[in-house]
């Protein structure tokens, strides 16, 4: 049978996101209860969860989470990191046995920086030398698969129902100032934990709920600025295009979100002449970043976090909020599980970004 | 020599029964078909003049017409068949050059009609286009690399001169000489209404036609014909045309008995003298020369216009597509050799060239491995009959299609291939001022606008159905397309795969 990455799997799924605005740390603990409300949104074939701020003793150095399938994977990834990396620390991730998760790979993190000369040689900035190193990695060493490469942020992911993956990887023992989970509904079994999600490339993580009918256009067109879609997931393009938009592109996150769900021509035509033209300038310069098909996505980033339906919103999403802390979810009940009385509780607009970041006693504490 | 060369090939049936005299046919048929034959007291016809273009058989009042294919037959022969064999006669009776109209009508494998598209189904919602937003807005033109931000830290509009359509579809170059007053019009009257562009083709503009300005494409080919600054600046963009699909490697040829008073004016050359363009541009013999063409027009267009290249499908297209897109040029029309034309050697017509969904399919994806496909914009043609097959060319990385045939079909033309001979009967390709005015620009004008407004519910369904809701997320989308009885070298090329993978 083929694995994830060598077809494409239509997935159903649950999210969830928090975060605390003034940086108060939040256990992994409580975003695993929240999502495993929406168990039966999910199949037992996908779970994971990223957190931010969990590693503030380490938070200057990129801290890679990698499967392996082997030993002599390991050793050749090992070598490596160790040409193009400074590795200031690196361990087994530490798991719990339990019998729900079963045949585990490797999974090691390491606390990395990259090498000043190889750096300056390869005359990139810190993030894009990073970035390359880990599609190589991802592409050219053999069972290796490298699913977590931020600052300060760590990605756990398995297959597994979401609840049990938190169990697994001992998520109460992490804290952090936001999370976000997903359990997954895939069509079909995906073979290996990569095609568990979240998704992340560098300090970006992505959870997607949908099937975006816009994939091999969005594909197609990304590939060109050196991206490789290698698990051909909706969750995989969708952050390559949120890594393109903000961090090449140096767009705003409310930029990000009209080129990725733009309003329709109708409505751009009615609006004010300054986001008339903005509008009109991404729509006729990026369309095949457009995202059509639905969807609903939380992106994590350093500092907080986004989430944003189609333009249609042809997926659930609710928002709530109780004192400074946020909290999004494909359902109201995973929210209301960890935090009963909401001060407010919406369902954002189709299209329209929630952005939520933290404010200057959190960026003090944790950035 | 009792040699038989002509082509005697369509016969026309009357039914005796039914006809009543009334001599409609003959008067409608430029070729003089139809004769009433005082002896016998009833209609006669000459066969041999016959191309079956249906003219008799649809005004006949009482349906007493028929034209078939004469079933004289020679002796069965897979290799000399009797096309093979007619050639042979005509060219050792004429010592001449075999010419044709309009595409080649040989048997070459139309990949179009291997190839389906997707739908949803349970995992994401089809989308309903009677009662959700769908949008078939596009813009063809130069993108910007870099994002310039004003003072204000504003996203300044850097993108200058688009060409924004309606719906992806624009009629394909079709010069006034080869086809009439009133078809030129009717296509511009058309393109107005539906927010589309029409194109004027090698042979200038009718000065009645700059009001319609907006929605045209001026064309400037290898014979500079009816070229001058007011020409270049009357339309939305200029498009330099490199290649026919129909006819690549060979200039136009307007036999000057097309070439009247007003074609003469527009063309800017003398009445009744063949009007031949030269197989090349004689000041492109190379890419280097093609940019400083694309720069000369956009300097006598104030970098105002949008610049169009088109170029026949041929064997290198994907590397010379590449290069045309290094050059300057805004878009790239790429013609595919099922296109159609006024008229062409028949050889060259039905030989040379390569079809349009392997061109399309391969330009697409070289500007991609070179990353410059968001650069430019892609415009296929060459034989897009069709709604399905418009979603089909733009899932395989085109912006949008140029249609001509099919334009020409909805004003009346029943593809007798007869064009190069200008009697059409329909009005639409020639210049003789009684067959012209049999084609109203009003009614002829309509129909068009019918035509695309059908095609463009239909790409709305099939958008729908794939969960689409904007074109532009169909655009490159190979994804939603698979290929039937293909060869894997054909899927490959494609991009796609096959039924059941």
């Amino acid at each position: 049978m083929l694995k994830e990455g060598q077809i494409r799997i239509p997935s159903g799924c649950a999210i969830s996101g928090i975060i605390n605005k003034d940086g108060k740390r939040i256990d992994g603990g409580e975003i695993a209860r929240s999502i495993a409300v929406m168990h039966d949104r999910s199949n037992g074939l996908g779970g994971g969860f990223a957190g931010y701020g969990i590693y503030p003793e380490y938070k200057d150095y990129y801290a890679f989470h990698i499967f392996y399938t082997d030993v002599a994977a390991k050793q050749a990834c090992e070598s490596f990191i160790e040409g193009h990396f400074d590795i200031i620390n690196l361990s087994k991730i530490p798991v719990r046995k339990i019998p729900e998760i079963t045949d585990e790979p490797l999974i090691w993190r390491y606390f990395v920086a990259p090498l000043p000369t190889k750096l300056h040689d390869s005359q990139l900035d810190e993030n894009e030398f990073t970035l390359r190193c880990v599609f190589t990695m991802n592409t050219k060493l053999k069972g290796v698969y490298v699913f977590s490469s931020g600052k300060n942020m760590g990605v756990f992911k398995a297959v597994g129902f979401p609840e049990d993956v938190a169990r697994f990887y001992k998520l109460d023992e992490y804290s952090g100032y936001s999370w976000v989970a997903h359990g997954r509904y895939p069509t079909n079994t995906p073979g290996w934990w990569g095609g568990a999600h979240p998704f992340a490339i560098l300090d970006f993580s992505v959870v997607h709920n949908g099937e975006i009918s816009s994939y091999d256009a969005n594909r197609r067109f990304i590939e060109m600025f050196g991206y490789k879609c290698t698990l051909q997931t909706d969750t995989e393009v969708i952050t390559y295009i949120w890594d393109y938009l903000i961090r090449r592109l140096k767009l705003t996150m409310t930029e990000a979100a009209e080129v990725i769900a733009a309003p329709f021509w109708e409505k751009i035509k009615t609006m004010p002449d300054a986001d008339r033209e903005r509008l009109t300038y991404f729509r006729t310069v990026y369309p095949s970043l457009l995202v059509t098909g639905p969807f609903s996505i939380i992106v994590g980033f350093e500092g907080g976090l986004l989430a944003l339906n189609d333009r249609l919103k042809l997926r659930s999403m609710v928002v709530g909020e109780k004192n400074d802390t946020v909290y999004i979810a494909s359902e109201e009940c995973a929210i209301r599980e960890i935090e009963p009385s909401l001060d407010r509780v919406w369902a954002p607009v189709g299209g329209e970004p929630v952005i939520v970041k933290l404010n200057q006693t959190g960026e003090n504490k944790c950035l | 020599m009792p040699i038989n060369y002509d082509d005697n090939t369509y016969e026309v049936i009357r039914n005796q029964d039914r006809c009543i005299n009334c001599r409609v046919c003959e008067r409608q048929c430029a070729n003089l078909v139809h004769k009433y034959s005082e002896y016998y007291g009833r209609m006669t016809s000459d066969c041999i003049s016959c191309v079956d273009c249906q003219r008799c058989v649809s005004l006949c009042p009482t349906k007493a017409l028929k034209i078939i294919k004469n079933p004289n037959s020679y002796r069965d022969n897979a290799n000399w068949n009797e096309a093979a064999i007619k050639s042979v006669y005509k060219q050792a009776g004429s010592g001449g050059v075999l010419l044709s109209s309009m595409g080649t009508p040989e048997a070459y494998p139309v990949y179009w009609d291997k190839i389906l598209i997707n739908a949803s189904q349970v995992t994401n919602p089809s989308i309903d286009p009677l009662r959700e937003p769908m949008e078939t807005r596009i813009a063809l033109g130069k993108r910007p690399q870099n994002i310039v931000r004003d003072g204000n830290g504003n996203i300044v509009n850097t993108v200058k001169n688009s060409l924004f359509l309606n719906v992806p579809i624009m009629f394909s170059a079709m010069s006034y000489g080869s086809i009439s007053y009133n078809a030129h019009k009717s296509l511009a009257i058309a393109a107005e209404k539906l927010g589309i562009f029409y194109n004027t083709g090698e042979g200038g503009l009718h000065r009645d036609f700059y009001k319609y300005g907006k929605n045209t494409i001026v064309q400037v080919a290898s014979g500079r014909f009816g070229v001058f600054k007011d020409f270049l600046n009357a339309g939305a963009a200029v498009e330099i045309k490199m290649g026919q699909g129909a006819k690549p490697g060979i200039g136009g040829h307007l036999p000057g008995e097309k070439i009247g008073e007003d074609v003469s004016r527009t063309r800017m050359i003398p009445q009744g003298v063949d009007a031949i363009s030269p197989a090349p541009h004689h000041d492109i013999y190379s890419i280097e020369d093609l940019r400083q063409l694309v720069y000369s027009l956009k300097e006598a267009t104030n970098y105002k216009k949008p610049v169009i290249v088109k170029i026949a499908a041929v064997h290198n297209v994907a590397a010379i597509a590449s290069g045309v897109a290094r050059s300057g040029a805004d878009i790239i029309a790429i013609d595919g050799f099922r296109g159609g034309t006024g008229a062409a050697p028949t050889r060259i017509r039905d030989n040379v060239g390569i079809p349009i969904e392997l061109a399309l399919a391969s330009v697409d994806q070289r500007l991609r491995e070179e990353g410059i496909r968001n650069e430019i914009s892609l415009v296929a043609g060459g034989s897009i009959r069709n709604s399905a097959d418009i979603v089909k060319a733009i899932a395989l990385g085109a912006d949008a299609v140029y249609i001509a045939t099919g334009a020409l079909l909805a004003l009346g033309c029943h593809l007798c291939r007869s064009c190069h001979l200008g009697k059409c009967n329909w009005g639409i390709a020639t210049q003789n001022p009684d067959l012209v005015k049999r084609l109203n620009p009003e009614t002829g004008s309509e129909r068009l606008v019918n035509l695309i407004t059908a095609w463009t519910h239909e790409i709305e369904e099939m958008m729908g159905g794939m969960g689409i809701n904007s074109i532009e997320a169909l655009k490159g989308n190979r994804l939603m397309l698979r290929g039937v009885g293909m060869t894997q070298k054909e899927l490959d090329i494609l991009g796609i795969f096959h039924a059941g993978e």
